[in-house]
């Protein structure tokens, strides 16, 4: 039988997960207003335009408004606060 | 995310090739059911009209109408494990589960915890043995690392970074230099799409005292302490920050080489100029290592020469121009000691005027200085909110030559065995992130 070795773990210590709950869903989108957010990312802008073209063309009565963090990777507490005030729900494109 | 939990429904888009990192990350967040709705890669480079065909098709990773996956993201009624997200405990155990030799080593291949390349297991002995490298205690915390800002910190102590350093083949005298690399807080393993590395070159007492070679091939395989401490970090990033797999916690597309093994001792013996530390306010008797984020490209030439100022103009104009004070990359200029003394010889008594020389030559016209994908992204924002020196680069003419880089972006090492006089420029930003090896011996 081989003979056993006992070794290190090598990984470090994760944070503890705990969990959230997602944000109360809307019945419709209708008469809402839905920011559509444009992360920043080379050519998400025109992806934005294109989002908000569709909701324009296939559900006119959304009121969607384009809005921009102040920089790219970083999070902005200004514009979530805008949203969070006179929003009632977001499309983040194209993140990640 | 942080969005959604303010209360506001929200639905992320993403491209296919990140659905793996996407959830993952959502996972570890608590919320593993947030709406994501995915299109297919890339965006970028795409006219309106295929953005628009992404937008009323299908998503490639749902398998139903984007424009569902939206609208129903914010719009279907939650479920308990909405209400509820995910809590979980991963706490990892200090030893692993006896077994054989064979199977230990094919757990951490299959568990991702190395580089591909045979490693040491570290046993009992072999880490106890490596810890009589540092006065620290094994169960001090040394700092906490993370591949993105998107991902969770991990936390690590002086015991965890031996057992990478006895893996990586490293010697317990080796380990002060392993500590400071892992106390400075920067990974070697970034997630970036661009695959970056970090370079890091060793400065004061102790390259002689752990014999790194500075001379004939020291960016090579040609030295016990350079090969085994760069790879000592690059293991103790990957694993003492949760991971670095691709699709998951991993994204560099073509990935970089200077994630193996990158820690270089400068020649300070036959540098003309002061050594790297020193430039940075340390004293020459001090220890340190100083990192480099960058790896994303390689230059190399002779000289200098008669036309070395066409040379130089033309490598400090090739190369990406996307830099800022928080990420990016700017030139680490590194010469061998008969090109650094040539260049003194040249007028340039100090490095720091090689380093003026270059920033003032590196001049790109706006047009294609601003066709850049993290330029559009990163930078462009701050030039419309009027942060300079990017947003008089904005307003510039398209064929005005714009400043690429600024004199303190650029650094200048000495390294080599004077064997040719010959230099590389190495994509690599220092950013004040020097750390002394001496507090952790």
């Amino acid at each position: 039988m081989a003979e056993l070795l006992t070794v290190h773990d090598p990984r470090g210590y994760p944070p503890q997960v705990t969990g959230k709950p997602l944000a109360p869903r809307l019945e419709s989108l209708d008469g809402r207003r839905v920011y559509l957010v444009d992360c920043l990312f080379d050519n998400s802008e025109a992806f934005v335009t294109q989002l908000q073209g569709w909701f324009s063309e296939h559900l006119p009565a959304v009121d969607t408004q384009v809005i921009k963090p102040r920089e790219s990777w970083v999070d902005d507490p200004d514009m979530r606060a805008k949203i969070e005030a006179d929003g009632d729900a977001a499309v983040l494109a194209v993140g990640l | 995310m942080a969005i959604e939990e303010g209360g506001v429904p929200t639905v992320a888009v993403h491209t296919d090739v990140f659905a793996r990192l996407a959830r993952s990350v959502a996972r570890v967040n608590g919320m593993p059911t947030t709406r994501q709705a995915f299109v297919p890669q890339p965006v970028v480079g795409r006219s309106p009209a295929e953005l628009r065909s992404y937008i009323e098709g299908v998503d490639p990773v749902n398998e139903r109408p984007f424009m569902q996956e939206v609208i129903e993201g914010l719009t279907r009624p939650l479920d308990e494990a909405d209400t509820t997200g995910l809590s979980f405990d991963r706490s990892t155990e200090r030893l692993l589960e006896p077994d054989a030799e064979e199977n230990l080593h094919r757990l951490f291949l299959e568990s991702n915890w190395t580089d591909f390349l045979p490693i040491v297991l570290p046993t009992e002995e072999r880490v106890e043995a490596m810890l009589a490298g540092t006065s620290h205690s094994p169960d001090e915390v040394v700092g906490r690392l993370r591949p993105t800002a998107y991902r969770e910190f991990w936390e690590f102590t002086v015991e965890k970074v031996a057992v990478n350093a006895v893996m990586a083949g490293a010697r317990p005298e080796y380990l002060p230099v392993v500590l400071a690399m892992a106390a400075s807080g920067l990974t070697g393993r970034q997630s970036s799409t661009t695959s970056f590395a970090t370079i890091s070159v060793v400065n004061g007492p102790i390259r002689n005292e752990i014999a790194m070679n500075p001379g004939i091939g020291a960016m090579g395989p040609y030295n016990h302490a350079n090969a085994t401490v760069g790879r000592a970090y690059s293991l103790l990033s990957q694993n003492l920050q949760g991971g670095s797999v691709p699709g998951e916690s991993y994204m560099g597309s073509i990935g970089n080489v200077y994630a193996y093994t990158a820690a270089y001792p400068e020649n300070e013996e036959q540098s003309p100029w002061e050594p790297l530390h020193v430039e940075h306010g340390f004293e020459p008797e001090a220890s340190t290592v100083s990192l480099f984020n960058g790896g994303w490209w390689t230059l190399f030439g002779n000289g200098p020469r008669d036309s070395w100022e066409d040379q130089f103009r033309r490598a400090v104009t090739a190369v990406d121009p996307f830099t800022s004070p928080n990420t990016g990359v700017a030139p680490l200029v590194v010469l061998d000691p008969l090109s650094a003394r040539a260049f003194v010889e040249r007028g340039f008594d100090e490095k720091q005027k090689l380093a003026a020389w270059l920033a003032e030559h590196s001049l790109l016209p706006a047009r294609e200085y601003w066709d850049n994908m993290w330029m559009q992204s990163i930078l462009r924002p701050l030039a419309v909110a009027g942060v300079e020196p990017w947003a008089s680069h904005l307003r510039a003419a398209p064929e005005e030559l714009v400043q690429m880089f600024q004199p303190a972006d650029i650094s200048v090492v000495v390294i080599g065995g004077g064997t040719q006089p010959v230099w590389k420029m190495i994509g690599g930003s220092l950013r004040g992130r020097i750390v002394s090896v001496d507090d952790w011996r």
